[in-house]
């Protein structure tokens, strides 16, 4: 998947293109305005766009896809651009594509819980103009309050109550999306099924490699009646991670499940002051939804078992004010981490959570081996890990280190049986990390149904899925339990 | 007994590209009903069984496609979970993999998910022979694309679904169902309402004029919703809801042609023939003689699509069409995963 006439792309003949048929407040190409484009939320990594357009309407999405298709022009679709593994990274040779003005919240159909959204409409929102109905739209990323709709899409965006409720994928119905040559295709329906392929599923999660997601019809949800957090205190991980265990075990499906150990209950605590036991070595948030009455049936069943796991203190939330407190340490855990290092690089890996304990540990060894803190907040109900490294930028090899450390703990998850991205996207960020959980086979199966898409190989380029090249090179490319890899399918 | 069966399969799938044979994907063969005829050799998968891994306070559980769909449910059940998507099985032989590969959904699935919503993983042979494993055992994992899900409802024409790991979950404490008389509309306009609230409702039915509502939760949170709903408790909802589930009802008999057609909830489906209508209004269950054409224009009127489930005669084009920028992609889609058109050709539609 080369891109074909990289440096044979004429800027000029290019812009004229464009501006046969866009106004003039949609191209930026001066140095100057495509600066605020060069990165997204992975700023470690940056690239001036060659041109950045900011369409209005979906026929301009068209028009633009087929003069990049025609002349071979790279194309980089970009939300809110709050992603963090460098999906919206730019390229110096090609167009970058902000969906930033498409706002518009198209329609709100309460009665069949759906709301119809351009894909720029902020996730927060959603859930903002459903509430007069009694509505919300359940993933909550953190960066809820800035990241929009099509790159939730996109990235296939979770948050922390995805165990009960689910992930993007989930919670949508229908998209429309542009491909490359300028098709502009319906998938999924407003029913709850649709003829066909999965499309909807296949398109969720793609990080821009398909398509260029240009509406999102979402599902609605009823808010629950009440929510109550029960907060516990264990002076063992082990402990805490037996605990998790246990709360499933007994049938219970809390609305969240979260941990941190004690850096990051630490740096929260002296940011937010939630009331954390600072000398705990880890803390549970357990959130129970439902019925008041099932609620407090919940709470007295989960406060008996953080008990009986060895909980050294429990408190639950008495009212909303108190909710809200005990979740503000954990919500503002990244700002907090900012407070207390110059930089912190913030990875994600899924575990399978029983092996939560192992991982921890030798999380902190290779630590050590590297020289530099990690502290851990953990979606521990459906073992997403976001550990994170701390770091100053500004000693030299400091970064080199950082991106070491997080490759180790990366491939450390697959080793257990996990992934390298639970919700955070592969992008440029974790390229490498895809050679050590897909074979060569994977891989190019991954190209093919990108090709079904996006033959040129124009979209997005060199995200998500690397090349077999890159992983000869990176010298990690995966072998399935001992079993080489077909000879006849090397193709580097 | 459990048998890791995959590398005969995938020998059986190489002979096939070389010989340049299509093959029929078989599991237990009680979802040979649905969809169009295949033209193949048989590839049966049912010696391919057995649980792979399973640990209930993951909440995750991985099978070879063989394995007995009702071996899973009693297995789970011992361990107080259940696949929530509730999938009926239309005949004891019934397999996961035909379940993944048909992804169907029972009663539950308006309120829970549909069968894809717990996939999370799969292990498939592709038509290069390859053994692929995409997505995995946890919760959550965006690495790559999801051709889990592709797979799940694609009838086996992508590849050959060897394991499957699934998000289970705990079955309800207390279960309760009520039944009323009811007009089909006005009952539709309720489930409508309650589904806007936050009820434990995990089944609804429209049949004969009377509606069935399921209540699953917490016995104080099925009390309150009780006031709410309305209605007399139905004794024996078990055996109900399973006949509902494996169209044994009264209303699934006969030899009129059968449509499924999924729908918005609130959305009206006017069309001549008896309806049963489950997934609290968007699915109707039509059984009709009017023309293919004249079902699947009401169906789409309002956003939804038709499929003749079963008939006498077995129907060429049973999935609703695709419109053609689409058919093109599935098309190139197919190409990807099975270059050689070996797998359950036309088992969809007549182009792939």
């Amino acid at each position: 998947m080369t891109i074909s006439g990289q440096s044979s792309i004429d800027k000029r003949e290019l812009l004229a293109a464009l501006h046969r048929f866009l106004p003039d407040d949609v191209i930026l190409h001066a140095r100057e305005d495509l600066r605020p484009y060069e990165c997204d939320g992975l700023s470690a990594y940056r690239q001036t766009p060659m041109i950045a357009v900011l369409p209005h309407t979906i026929e301009q999405v068209q028009q633009i896809m087929r003069v990049c298709q025609e002349r071979g022009v790279p194309v980089v679709a970009r939300g809110a651009g709050t992603g963090l593994s460098g999906g919206a990274l730019p390229l110096g040779n090609g167009l970058l594509l902000s969906l930033a003005r498409f706002m518009s919240i198209l329609d709100i159909d309460p009665v069949n819980r759906t709301m119809r959204v351009q894909p720029g409409v902020r996730n927060l929102a959603i859930s903002e103009a459903a509430a007069p109905h009694g509505l919300y739209y359940a993933p909550d990323p953190s960066s809820q309050i800035a990241c929009t709709i099509g790159g939730n899409v996109a990235e296939n965006a979770g948050g922390v109550h995805c165990l009960k409720y689910g992930l993007t994928v989930h919670n949508i119905l229908k998209l429309k999306m542009v491909t490359m040559d300028g098709e502009l295709l319906t998938f999924g329906a407003d029913a709850p099924d649709a003829p066909g392929f999965d499309l909807l599923a296949l398109a969720t999660g793609s990080e821009g490699m398909l398509g260029v997601i240009v509406e999102v019809t979402v599902k609605l949800i009823p808010k629950p009646e009440t929510a109550r957090v029960v907060l516990a205190a264990f002076d063992d991980v082990e402990h805490a991670g037996a605990a998790v265990g246990a709360v499933i075990a007994a049938g219970i499906v809390p609305a969240g499940l979260e941990m941190m150990d004690n850096p990051a209950i630490r740096a929260a605590e002296a940011f937010v002051h939630s009331g954390y036991p600072v000398d705990a070595a880890a803390i549970l948030l357990c959130e129970l939804d439902g019925t008041a009455e099932s609620v407090a049936d919940d709470i007295d069943q989960v406060s008996a078992i953080m008990a009986h796991c060895g909980a050294s203190a429990t408190r639950v939330s008495r009212d909303e004010t108190e909710r809200a407190k005990f979740w503000a340490g954990r919500k503002m855990a990244f700002p907090a981490m900012g407070r207390i290092s110059p930089d912190y690089y913030c990875t994600d890996g899924t575990i399978p959570r029983k092996h939560l304990p192992r991982v921890l540990r030798r999380i902190q060894e290779l630590g050590r081996k590297h020289e530099l803190a990690v502290a851990n907040v953990f979606h521990a109900g459906d073992g997403n890990l976001h550990p994170m490294i701390l770091y100053d930028a500004s000693r030299p090899g400091e970064l080199e280190r950082v991106e070491k450390l997080g490759g180790e703990i990366l491939r450390l998850c697959v080793e257990v049986g996990g992934t390298i991205t639970g919700e955070h996207g592969v992008g440029v960020e974790k390229i490498n990390q895809m050679c050590d959980q897909f074979s060569s086979a994977e891989l190019t199966q991954f190209h093919a149904i990108k090709a079904a898409f996006d033959p040129k190989g124009l979209l997005n380029p060199g995200k998500a899925v690397p090349l077999l090249k890159r992983c000869a090179e990176y010298g990690g490319l995966h072998v399935h339990a001992g079993e080489l890899p077909f000879p006849e399918l090397e193709r580097f | 007994m459990p048998h890791d069966a995959s590398t005969d399969v995938r020998a059986r799938v190489i002979d096939a590209i070389e010989r340049q044979v299509p093959l029929a994907i078989v599991g237990g063969g009680t979802k040979h009903f649905l969809g169009r005829e295949v033209q193949g050799e048989p590839l049966a998968l049912g010696d391919h069984r057995g649980v792979v891994d399973y640990h209930p306070e993951e909440l995750v559980l991985t099978a070879r496609a063989g394995t007995p769909l009702s071996e899973l449910d009693t297995l789970l059940a011992e361990q107080g979970q259940m696949f929530a998507f509730e999938p009926p099985h239309f005949g004891a032989a019934a397999t996961l993999g035909g379940t993944i590969a048909a992804n169907l959904s029972g009663p539950r699935r308006a309120y829970a998910g549909a069968a894809r919503d717990f996939v999370l993983g799969t292990r498939i042979v592709n038509g290069r022979g390859e053994i692929l494993r995409f997505g995995g055992e946890v919760m959550k994992n965006v690495a790559g694309y999801d051709l889990s899900r592709l797979v799940t409802g694609a009838m086996g024409t992508l590849g050959v679904i060897l394991d499957i790991s699934l998000k289970v979950l705990p079955r309800p404490r207390e279960t309760l169902t009520l039944v009323q008389s009811l007009a089909p509309r006005a009952a539709i306009e309720n489930l409508c309402r309650w589904a806007a609230a936050p009820l434990p409702i995990s089944a609804s039915c429209i049949e004969d004029e009377h509606l069935y509502v399921r209540l699953s939760g917490t016995s104080s949170a099925l009390a309150e919703a009780r006031v709410t709903i309305g209605g007399e408790v139905l004794e024996d909802a078990d055996t109900f809801w399973l006949e509902v589930r494996e169209q044994r009802r009264p209303f699934f008999a006969g030899e009129t042609p059968l449509w499924r057609i999924s729908l918005p909830p609130a959305a009206p489906l006017d069309l001549p023939g008896e309806q049963v209508i489950e997934w609290g209004g968007a699915l109707h269950w039509l059984k009709s003689d009017a023309p293919a054409a004249t079902i699947r224009a009401a169906a789409a009127e309002h956003g939804g699509h038709a499929m003749l489930f079963r008939s006498p005669a077995r129907p060429d084009s049973p999935w609703h069409p695709l419109p053609e920028p689409l058919m093109q992609l599935h098309k190139r889609i197919k190409a990807a995963m099975d270059p050689h058109d070996i797998f359950n050709r036309g088992r969809m539609y007549a182009e792939f």
